[in-house]
């Protein structure tokens, strides 16, 4: 009997050099497994011999593994403190089971919650979902409960369920994960939704650039189909606009159309897909509910902080030693996170700056290290989860230049339809470009001319581009019709407020006012 | 093997597309996608065939395929390596390692934003192969390899 060795076939693990170390140890005459990866990243590619874990592995220390004798060992996978801090519940399987065989999704728990489902009814499974307290892990963290509720009250002949899989967020990769690791996981989550509203489709919208979670999504589909019957889920592959991950655009691209935002109302609950009442969640929380139906709501309300109930996959990422994902109750603090768990910086630098909820977070500093990890704390520091990513910067990092990015991205990425975010995001990067320079901006040739009497003839000083720059961001977000325009101030607004000297200011304007 | 499609191949490629999604909901864009697959690009003269056979107007098809970045209607003239510059591979150095490159006229670079792994970036990638932990040699081994 040949020793088997478990590695990772997620994207992650591939791109550091997976298939090659499982090549090498197939050539040495082991049996290799591919399974979903543990989320110690650090240490990929990472191989599982008989519980022990050897990473982060090349193609050469292959034989020094199985001689007994490899400096890689990290002991027992299963000990490491990365994984034993962990609650998981949503990654549960992780790094223990083949992503798409049914049988080891079966002999560990699959389809449990399905079939309690089935047993409750759908009313009654609702209940169980409002009960857990689930919020909506793509951000807003709106009750998915509430959600179900209205689509299952909605009157009409036909419902859908939505997957929001366009996880854009740089520093996130949880659902990523779910669907190269678990993708069965979240296909039972689609269908009970879709037991409980009423709903006989569903669409997993993929963005493109995660060619391997669309390869898994579409095999798992396929093999699943038996056990979600009547229930049918199809996967569908974005193009690379990082505003579908917004709802209602990513109900206009799975349309067939531009990926605009709409207005709202109507809630795609009510008016959805085609129109049609629409339950839009995002991969985790479709994923956290088989573990709601199969444990019971109220065990997972038992895990949590505040009114922000159960699990949270947190992502790592960034300037970090240690990154990867840490899936805990909420409550656990930043400080926690990117010091302890993380390891601080990967450079060995002092830690200057973390982003918390992708692009579209706030810049928090050290001193916000005592913050608990759930949707109103954060929010009560002017920032956000998000989707819950972490981007962790050492004290090189530029943070006027972070501030001009995040008015660049919204301006490449906005959808064009309200001019907050169409404009403003332009006007936010020239101004920012100006304050970068310390160049003023003088009148301009039609403010020059002689018939303009109102315009402003002198240049414009320093603070008065500081306090420009806050006036557009109170206009983006109080204006915009969606999360992208409206958000973008929350990362240019922080760098702005906690590091005025990258900007070349002494204290900003804001606080001088104060 | 796209560059030696005749004009009647092409047509031929497109029907075949076009009927594989007949009566599906919302199919402009996996058509798209599948066409982008097939012919390398969307030329602006299966505009007009998509729209007759979806029922839209030319106007229509226009908006969105130019909407999206992923689709383009010329075709690659370079070799692409798509480089991940958000946040994360930031923070990782990456633009540091993009300029070590800045006079390479052999492949395109092309900004992505995000490719989902952020804790060992800089990240990068070519077709559907992903690229992670890229230094300025291994890097420089991409642009050969791919060029």
């Amino acid at each position: 009997m040949s020793v088997v060795v478990r590695i990772s076939d997620d994207a992650l693990a591939i791109a550091c050099g997976a298939d090659a170390v499982a090549a090498a140890f197939a050539a040495a005459g082991c049996t290799v497994e591919r399974i979903s990866s543990w989320g110690m990243h650090w240490l990929e590619p990472l191989a599982e011999i008989a519980g022990e874990g050897f990473g982060p592995l090349t193609p050469g220390d292959v034989a020094a593994v199985l001689a007994g004798n490899s400096p890689l060992s990290i002991g027992a996978i299963a000990a490491h403190p990365f994984i034993a801090r962990q609650q998981r519940f949503t990654f549960a399987r992780a790094g223990q089971t083949r992503p798409l065989s049914l049988d080891d999704y079966a002999a560990t728990g699959g389809w449990a919650g399905l079939a309690r489902a089935r047993e409750l009814g759908p009313e009654a499974t609702i209940a169980e979902v409002t009960q857990s307290g689930l919020r909506g892990r793509g951000g807003a963290g709106f009750p998915a409960g509430i959600k179900w509720t209205t689509v299952s009250r909605a009157v009409s002949a036909r419902k859908y369920v939505v997957c929001n899989a366009d996880e854009g967020d740089s520093a996130t990769f949880a659902d990523r994960m779910v669907m190269e690791g678990d993708p069965f996981m979240l296909i039972e989550g689609m269908a009970i939704a879709g037991h409980a509203v009423g709903a006989d489709m569903g669409y997993v919208y993929i963005r493109s650039e995660y060619p391997h979670a669309i390869a898994k999504m579409q095999a798992a589909v396929e093999l699943a189909a038996a056990h979600i019957a009547p229930f049918r889920v199809e996967v569908r592959v974005g193009a690379g606009a990082y505003v579908c991950g917004e709802e209602t655009s990513l109900l206009n691209s799975l349309e067939g159309k531009r990926g605009e935002v709409r207005a709202k109302p109507p809630l795609p609950a009510i008016e959805g897909l085609f129109g049609k009442p629409t339950v839009v969640n995002n991969v985790l929380t479709l994923a956290a509910v088989p573990w709601i139906l199969a444990h019971g709501g109220a065990a997972y309300a038992a895990v949590g902080f505040g009114r922000s109930r159960g699990t949270m996959p947190i992502q790592i990422a960034g300037n970090v030693r240690h990154g990867g994902l840490f899936e805990v109750g909420f409550g656990v603090t930043l400080g926690e996170l990117v010091m302890e768990i993380g390891g601080g910086t990967a450079s060995g630098r002092p830690v200057r700056a973390v982003q918390v909820g992708g692009p579209l977070g706030a810049y928090h500093t050290p001193d916000d290290f005592h913050l608990p990890f759930d949707y109103e704390s954060f929010a009560a520091a002017d920032g956000l989860i998000g989707h819950a990513g972490l981007s962790v910067f050492d004290d090189t990092a530029d943070m006027s230049a972070l501030a001009r990015f995040a008015m660049q991205f919204c301006a490449v990425e906005s959808c064009g339809k309200c001019t907050p975010c169409r404009i403003g995001s332009t006007r936010g990067v020239e101004v920012i470009d100006r304050i970068r320079a310390r160049s003023g901006r003088e009148a301009d040739r039609v403010e020059a001319l002689p018939q303009m009497h109102n315009a402003r003839k002198a240049p414009r000083t320093l603070a008065e581009e500081v306090s420009l720059l806050e006036d557009l961001c109170e206009t983006m977000k109080f204006g915009s019709l969606c999360a992208l325009g409206g958000f973008t101030p929350y990362p240019v607004l922080s760098a702005l407020r906690h590091f005025p000297e990258d900007f070349g200011i002494a204290a900003p304007a804001q606080e001088a006012a104060e | 093997m796209t560059r030696t499609m005749t004009a009647a191949d092409r047509q031929a490629e497109i029907d075949r597309i076009l009927a594989r999604h007949a009566g599906r909901e919302g199919p402009l864009l996996p058509i798209l996608h599948d066409i982008q697959a097939a012919l390398g690009h969307v030329p602006e003269a299966v505009i007009p065939t998509i729209a007759h056979a979806l029922n839209l107007s030319r106007a229509e098809v226009h908006g969105v395929i130019s909407f999206y970045h992923d689709f383009h209607v010329e075709p690659h003239t370079r070799p692409v390596i798509k480089l991940c510059r958000a946040e994360s591979c930031q923070a990782r150095g990456v633009e540091a390692l993009a300029a070590t490159l800045a006079g390479e006229t052999r492949v395109a670079i092309e900004p992505v934003y995000c490719l989902g792994l952020c804790s060992v970036g800089p990240n990068a990638m070519v077709g559907d192969t992903l690229h992670a932990r890229l230094d300025a040699t291994k890097f420089a081994a991409l642009v050969e390899c791919v060029a």
